[in-house]
């Protein structure tokens, strides 16, 4: 008989996977209550390490062509679909959920990146706009990603959840930092596994695994957390989140109930995460005398 | 400039050109507008000051909190009552009927904003006032369009908007937060600054005459515990303030954990980008538009200019010849160019900061312009040699003055523009088109102007990224905030 090889989970920081700096852990069980694994209780440091990530991922992320993105993010799909089975039987132990049921939700998972994988080259479009500005000038508004992203991940439906999140927030080339949630960190950090052979760049996407009470606030005061996804915190967490948020005028994104990730996931969060910019530049006015329409 | 030598006997002085104050028809006393109606408020009695004469121009009735909430209330059984059950066509014919309104008494309400702002009049007449009727004609046409704006195919209006706004475009301010509020569907407690409240009571009458129902909107008036008052009210379903960043943010945590819609549209320290190779004269008059419009009170006024090293020294000459012809003095004269100072408070807080300029040893200049006696005057001003950590480079100083740094490469450039949490507005000057698209792209800030600054039309977004806020005004973008375009389906 041969003994399995028993896997440590870690956090997925700057396309690395470290221990915590603080060496702390907690236990995981499984659905039936049996210990799983130990998983890394992320602390303070580990978050601001992951937003110093998160800014450097975002350079080259924001500044990659939206067909590149796509095509990124179409890789995670491949990847994801390569490993359905190590998903589903993950599902299986970790939620105690049958065999169809977990299926449908790994499969839901990767549908959902193959829909976002083809709105990068189209946000502009959609979201975009030519104005019909009353003086010569050509005047346009683009979105363009709003930086980082700190999220809390959904405790429901642990992968679908998580990938719900992320997608449209990197669709719209911005990085995150993703708190998974508490009860099932090895799915998170195993979907880890998946970004880091996608082609994502390093530190696009960040995922922590402990205790969302304990990381989050420093994430929503963090002076280079740009906008936050309140998705996976109860109503008093997400207050403190948002009180904490103004410090530094984030923007905030809070499902206004439990968000159903089986429906079609609609646009309200790829928008939440994008700034408007509007160029104006003169078309000259050759029929004027002197033309000094600058 | 030096005056002409040739002929010392002829006067190239400009006559004095003042617009007639009566037509501006100030009376002596303004009431808030609560219900369709001009009531008497509970608050104590303002006086509003002519900052051009720092002179008492009017009494103003402010309200207090029970006249507040009875506005709330009015505005709850508009949206209830008439408002929410009537189509989107009509709802846009009242809208074409206000800026009919306002181009109508459009003479009267530029001098009427000149005396209570100190704004020079042909800032008035031929920016704020015109820009407000446009506003209402532009968001007038999206009240039954909304299926369009690409939002889903019936987005809903959210329900009462709670509305503050500034000193410094007192009218324009309420035009473009009022119309896309109406025209979404929604009806609108709207506060008028302190130092600045008459001519949205003018509107009121305006909005009265155009017959719409009770309640729609309406005008409350008092200082700040008001506005404060007014954002924490929980009959509201959407606040959008526009003011400082101290207070946006102050807002934002009075509001967290109660659902309800924000938007914010504050701060900035825009950086005007000028290239060697740019159209000089252009940019001298760009960036004498950019700070010394409306003296520099603008949000998103180029207050720090970033000049490449090989014509720093040129177009500084150049530009401080030209700012010295700057006309500063009586806001009502057609001829002045920089008026008054809003307050007396906006003009000590000027001073403050530009004394903490000299005192941090960057290097001033000021126009050599006569100011009146009497009122809140301030000499356009210009530092050179500021460097990035003086406050003068750092803070809104929100007054005519200019703070210049050099670069030498646009990466540095980027670097240093970027170099701030505000982000409202930037702009760049280069005759090369390559340059130009690059650097908006790069530039954090949520206005860009290539070759211009300081335009604005109601069919364009505008507002900020970063610390100067979150939500635009204008364009499809800015009717999204007064609507309801959440998507995303929740397990009931």
């Amino acid at each position: 008989m041969s003994i399995a090889v028993a896997k440590t989970y870690k956090l997925y920081v700057g396309g690395t996977f470290p221990r915590s700096e603080s060496g702390r852990t907690y236990q995981v069980t499984d659905a039936g209550g049996s210990f799983m694994a130990n998983a890394v209780l992320a602390s303070r440091k580990d978050a601001r390490d992951a937003v110093v990530a998160a800014r450097k991922g975002f350079g080259s992320w924001s500044k990659a062509t939206p067909y590149n993105r796509g095509q990124v993010i179409y890789r995670i799909a491949e990847m994801l679909q390569s490993r359905q089975p190590e998903f589903v039987e993950l599902l299986i132990t970790s939620r105690g959920v049958d065999r169809a049921e977990a299926a449908a939700e790994v499969d839901a998972a990767i549908d959902r990146l193959v829909h976002f994988a083809g709105w990068t080259d189209k946000l502009t479009a959609v979201f975009g706009s030519a104005n019909p500005v009353s003086a010569p000038y050509f005047n346009y508004s683009a979105p363009e990603p709003t930086g980082v992203v700190a999220v809390i991940a959904p405790a429901d439906a642990p992968l679908l959840g998580l990938v719900s999140v992320i997608a449209p927030v990197i669709t719209g080339g911005n990085a995150c930092v993703v708190i998974a949630a508490e009860a099932d960190p090895c799915v998170a950090i195993t979907f880890g596994e998946v970004l880091a052979t996608s082609d994502v760049p390093a530190g696009v996407v960040n995922i922590l695994t402990g205790i969302a009470a304990e990381i989050a606030p420093h994430l929503a005061a963090h002076a280079d957390v740009n906008a936050l996804d309140l998705t996976g915190t109860d109503a008093e967490l997400a207050r403190d989140l948002e009180v904490a948020a103004a410090g530094t005028v984030k923007r905030v994104y809070r499902p206004r109930g439990r968000p159903d990730f089986r429906a079609a996931p609609g646009t309200v969060r790829l928008r939440s995460f994008l700034e408007i910019k509007t160029v104006w530049h003169p078309t000259g006015a050759p029929s004027l005398a002197g033309g000094s329409s600058y | 400039m030096s005056p002409s030598t040739e002929s010392s006997s002829i006067d190239w002085e400009y006559a004095p050109a003042p617009e007639s104050e009566a037509i501006g028809r100030v009376k002596d006393r303004y009431l808030p507008f609560i219900d369709g109606k001009f009531i008497e408020g509970g608050g104590d009695d303002l006086v509003t000051v002519n900052p051009g004469r720092d002179e008492p121009l009017s009494t103003v009735s402010t309200v207090d909190e029970a006249d507040l909430d009875n506005a709330v209330r009015a505005a709850r059984r508009a949206y209830d009552g008439p408002w929410s059950k009537l189509s989107g066509a009509e709802r846009g014919k009242y809208l074409f009927r206000i800026a009919r309104g306002v181009a109508e008494r459009s003479r009267e309400l530029a001098v009427l904003e000149s005396l209570d702002n100190g704004k020079p009049i042909k800032e008035t007449r031929d920016f704020d006032i015109p820009t407000v009727a446009q506003h209402f004609f532009y968001h007038a046409g999206w009240a039954d369009k909304l299926g369009h704006l690409g939002f889903g195919p019936d987005p809903r209006p959210l329900g009462v908007a709670g509305q503050v706004i500034p000193w410094n475009f007192p009218l324009l301010m309420a035009a473009w937060k009022i119309a896309p509020a109406l025209a979404a569907g929604n009806t609108v407690v709207i506060k008028p600054a302190e130092t600045t409240p008459l001519s949205a009571l003018v509107l009121a009458e305006i909005i009265a005459d155009a017959d719409l129902p009770p309640g729609v909107v309406n005008v409350v008036t008092g200082a700040g515990d008001i506005g404060a008052a007014l954002v924490r009210h929980p009959g509201l379903d959407k606040v959008a303030f526009t003011g400082s960043t101290a207070v946006g943010k102050q807002i934002q945590r009075t509001l967290a954990g109660t659902g309800r819609r924000l938007t914010l549209e504050l701060g900035g320290k825009g950086a005007n980008i000028v290239f060697a190779d740019a159209a000089i004269d252009q940019a001298v008059e760009g960036i004498v538009n950019g700070i010394f419009f409306n003296s520099g009170q603008v949000c998103c006024a180029g207050s720090r200019l970033l000049v490449q090293e090989p014509i720093a020294e040129e177009l500084i000459t150049r530009l401080i010849e030209r700012t010295e012809t700057l006309r500063v003095g009586d806001p009502l004269d057609k001829n002045t160019d920089v008026g008054a100072i809003n307050s007396r408070d906006q003009w000590n807080k000027i001073t403050e900061l530009t004394d903490a300029g000299i005192d941090e040893g960057a290097q001033v200049w000021r126009s050599s312009c006569p100011l009146p006696d009497k009122g809140f005057f301030v000499s356009p001003t210009i530092f050179t040699g500021a460097t990035q950590t003086m406050r003068i480079a750092r803070e809104e100083i929100f007054g005519p003055v200019l703070s210049v740094i050099t670069f030498r490469t646009p990466d540095e450039a980027l670097a240093k523009a970027n170099n701030t949490p505000y982000g409202l507005s930037a702009g760049v000057w280069t005759e090369k088109g390559s340059r130009a698209m690059a650097m908006a792209a790069r530039l954090q800030a949520g206005v860009i102007w290539d070759n211009t600054w300081n335009k604005f039309d109601p069919a364009a977004p505008f507002g900020g990224y970063q610390e100067s806020g979150f939500g635009r005004e204008g364009g499809p973008a800015g009717l999204a905030g007064y609507l309801d375009t959440d998507d995303e389906a929740v397990i009931k």
